[in-house]
């Protein structure tokens, strides 16, 4: 065990235990009744320590989005705690941790600051109070007479001083204040400040902890060999040679497969390349790539359930001056975060010990819970760093914990589950492929006037825990969100959807639905402007409502960008879109090297409500463009009679440093409350980048990838 | 047996000679910082130094370490270079999930010590081979520049 391990035990242990200083938050109005566990004891963000050390607990995964320094900074704009003397820990599963829209621990839909946003800053401002008062009490003095500043409380008038850490066991022991007024926006001195990431320097010397980096005495290294195709099962297997080889410990037939525990992951992976296994592989393999486009295509032509109904869209379009039509295809993706998933567990009797990096604890918990025959409050869940989410590890059907549990039971011992690069991207719960019909037309002064668009795609969240609140009527609200919420003024609107179902598990990738539907919307939108005969930026603007917070990122991107305004060979394509609520349009400049699309500056503009650290959001969009570079130009999970045809970064290559474009981002002023910023950079850079290509070549795009197209 | 100076330290295994340096690292000496990736050469995670060149430990079979200087990112910050290399990473806050942040910080801090002022050119080359999903490459350019006293 190395010294970052102990203390990550030590820490996370910290937590059972008791705290100097613990505040439970009323529910904000939500009902927390159905589903709803146990709260646990102690409750609490804030330690203080006598040394004047503040500790917080996050109670969302740290995954690179920085929420190890915006909620911080959310509690200590109250606080007012010295924030060089703050670190983190992330939290236990607790109902006081839940997410606080919804009945679950959960770090997703962009939502953590803009969720956190009224209830960190009440957990500091109680904090605060509590330490003043007893401050107050000690000195007896009123406590209005008091004031807070880089943790000490001050009373002026006498020029008495006292630290947090020699305040906080008196004032964990006061009564806790009601609802304490928040600061206004104008007096906020650390939100809306760059502010540099608690995470850095742990990121940067080894010391993090991943999932991956949790060693327990005792512990075996587990590798699985699964299905090749989704949905098959062992039909007879031998493992006779691989139980020969030294540091071998046991094969054990797992519901997912053959579980191969050894002494380390290179024992156990040489084993599992001595596996024989006879796969029975079900229906699955009959699923091909080009097939499935080609049935997917058919259905989108065929009237699907309605998810968006304005005016006549078919009347519309006989009346129309001119039309398109045009179909998008879009393919599976995987998710491939550069830590490749894993599990540790530790199962005792009457109790489960996981460590791994997930977005979902609550459900995580309580799928571990059912494999082990423990009650939920049995199983710990300790969240390590996570080496990228992107929507991977927050799995609705919980499927590497509830794996990793079953080895756990089978092999007796501590065990590390490990996935190759090849079985995270060959393991399905991707990003689902697409398949996009549409019909637009203009009249006879350019004005879009009907518009139908029918999409086709496996639903993610249908038979998952989710679907009671986001599927109605059949149809999956992230399966049509960024299509039906069309901007537009277009009088006649019509979006459709049909949602076949296969063996393949599908899953939320960055943006979710709108990583598929921006792409299509804008390219469209785009070709309707051409066809009127109209600049891209103008025909947008003409057309968004008069008060659309789609117009000040749209304006600014386009100012900042210098739009149009190019040396030959070279074109700027836009893109705008709302996704998590947040604003944001992308500018993308590219030009044509070898006949291949080279992006060479993307300039962004994004409205996200306040800001709570402007760096956070300008990584966040530097991130998200990369994230949705890789996918518009070289991402795409195809299947070959069931069996998926990628493995590795080779052929599944993310954009690499040699290709990453020049990133400005500016960002919009505004006074709304916060919105996401982890996925709204993503949707729009794909659409921007092949309206750049229209632009430059004349050619449409509208199949991602678009590296493979030749367009010398 | 198989020796090697690892992080200025003569360091001792006992494993199959075949086992790739960056399973002896993690599994048998609980080094944790060098990363696994893709185990293909892909993607640089699992980037440290032999005899102070920068390579891919997840395809460098343990036997090629034997006798040699080998330095990972927990030895780093035993030299100026690697402590210059890191408070640039600091300044300039390049990660973000981080986890590919050890190869990165690697793979600059052997590009630095051959080239002290790298070109953009040579930049580029070097850190080609380092895959981020988060995004962080023009931090990481910065961050190249800060450490070799260029300014961002």
């Amino acid at each position: 065990m190395n010294m970052t391990r102990r203390k990550f035990l030590k820490d996370t242990a910290a937590l059972v235990g008791g705290l100097v200083i613990g505040f439970h938050l009323p529910a904000r109005g939500r009902a927390y009744a159905a589903g709803m566990e146990a709260a646990y004891p102690p409750d609490a963000f804030i330690h203080i320590a006598p040394d004047d050390q503040i500790t917080i607990v996050v109670n969302k995964s740290e995954m690179g989005q920085g929420v190890y320094t915006s909620l911080p900074m959310l509690i200590n704009e109250e606080l007012e705690a010295d924030w060089d003397r703050i670190s983190v820990v992330s939290a236990p599963v607790a109902a006081v941790y839940n997410h606080t829209h919804m009945p679950m621990q959960l770090t997703g839909g962009s939502s953590s600051v803009s969720s956190s946003w009224d209830q960190m800053r009440q957990v500091g401002a109680a904090a605060r109070v509590l330490l003043i008062r007893a401050a107050a009490e000690k000195w007896g003095i009123p406590e209005k007479e008091c004031h807070v500043e880089n943790g000490q409380v001050i009373h002026a008038k006498s020029g008495r001083k006292a630290g947090y850490g020699s305040l906080a066991e008196a004032a964990s022991k006061l009564p806790l204040p009601g609802k304490v007024e928040l600061k206004q926006p104008a007096d906020f001195k650390l939100i809306g400040k760059a502010t540099r990431r608690l995470d850095t320097p742990a990121k940067t010397d080894g010391s993090a902890v991943f999932g991956l980096d949790v060693y327990l005495p005792g512990m075996l290294t587990v590798l699985i060999a699964r299905s090749p195709v989704f949905g098959g099962k062992v039909k007879r297997y031998n493992a006779d040679e691989a139980r020969r080889q030294r540091g071998v410990h046991g094969i054990y037939q797992v519901p997912t497969g053959i579980a191969v525990a050894a002494d380390g992951f290179w024992t156990a992976k040489t084993a599992r390349d001595l596996l024989q296994i006879e796969w029975d592989e079900g229906e699955g393999a009959r699923l091909s790539t080009p097939e499935m486009f080609a049935e997917y295509l058919e259905l989108a032509k065929k009237p699907g359930l309605i998810a968006r109904h304005d005016g006549d869209a078919v009347q519309g379009l006989k009346a129309a001056h001119k039309t398109v039509s045009a179909e998008y295809e879009v393919p599976y993706l995987a998710h491939a975060a550069m830590e490749p998933l894993n599990v540790v567990v530790d199962l005792k009797p009457g109790h489960c010990s996981i460590w791994t990096g997930t977005q979902a604890q609550t459900m995580d918990r309580a799928a571990a819970a059912r494999v082990a025959g423990l009650k939920p409050e049995q199983v710990e869940i300790h969240t390590t760093f996570l080496g990228g989410g992107f929507g991977r590890r927050a799995n609705p059907r919980s499927d590497f914990v509830t794996e990793a549990v079953q080895v756990a039971v089978a092999v007796g011992k501590p065990v590390k589950v490990v996935w190759t690069r090849e079985d995270d991207m060959q393991g399905g719960n991707y990003r689902p492929m697409w398949a996009d019909h549409i019909e637009a037309g203009i009249d006879g002064d350019g004005k879009p006037v009907a518009w139908k668009h029918t999409i086709v795609g496996q639903s993610i969240v249908e038979g998952t825990p989710f679907s009671a609140f986001m599927v109605h009527a059949g149809i999956d609200a992230t399966s049509v969100e960024g299509a039906a919420t069309i901007p537009y003024l277009i009088p006649n609107i019509e979006v459709g959807l049909h949602s076949p179902k296969n063996e393949v598990p599908v899953q939320w990738w960055r943006s979710v639905g709108h990583s598929h539907t921006a792409f299509v919307v804008e390219t469209m939108m785009d070709e309707l402007a051409r066809l009127a005969g109209r600049d891209p930026v103008a025909y947008r603007l003409d057309f968004l409502p008069a008060d659309s917070r789609y117009r000040g990122v749209l304006k600014l991107a386009s100012e900042k960008s210098g739009w149009g305004k190019l040396p030959a060979g070279h074109a700027h394509g836009i893109a705008v879109h709302q996704s998590f609520d947040s604003y944001v349009a992308h500018v993308a400049e590219v030009s044509l090297e070898d006949g291949r699309i080279r992006v060479h500056r993307v300039v962004s503009a994004v409205d996200c409500g306040m800001v709570v650290n402007p760096d956070g959001v300008r990584q966040q969009i530097e991130s998200a463009i990369v994230y949705g570079l890789s996918a518009a130009l070289h991402g795409e999970i195809t299947l070959d009679k069931g069996r998926v045809v990628q493995s590795n970064f080779n052929d599944y290559p993310p954009l690499r440093f040699s290709e990453m474009p020049k990133v400005d981002v500016h960002i919009v002023e505004s006074g709304m409350p916060p919105s996401g910023i982890g996925e709204p950079g993503t949707p729009p850079i794909a659409p921007a980048v092949a309206n750049a290509v229209f632009a430059l070549t004349g050619k449409r795009l509208r199949r991602m990838p678009f590296g493979q197209e030749s367009l010398a | 047996m198989i020796s090697f100076h690892l992080n200025g330290k003569e360091t001792r295994v006992d494993a199959d000679p075949g086992t790739p340096l960056l399973w002896v690292l993690r599994d048998h000496l609980q080094l944790t910082g060098t990363k696994y990736g893709c185990g293909i050469a892909q993607c640089g995670a699992c980037t440290v130094h032999l005899d102070g060149r920068a390579i891919r430990s997840c395809v460098t079979p343990l036997s090629v370490a034997s006798g040699k200087r080998v330095d990972t990112i927990e030895g780093l910050s035993g030299s100026e270079l690697g402590r210059r290399v890191q408070a640039a990473w600091r300044e300039v806050d390049v990660p973000q999930c981080g986890y590919c942040q050890s190869g990165q910080i690697m793979a600059a801090a052997a590009l630095l010590h051959e080239y002290p002022h790298p070109t953009d050119a040579q930049i580029t080359d070097a850190m080609d081979g380092i895959l981020c999903r988060c995004g962080t490459y023009n931090r990481i350019r910065s961050a190249i520049k800060l450490a070799s006293g260029g300014g961002k």
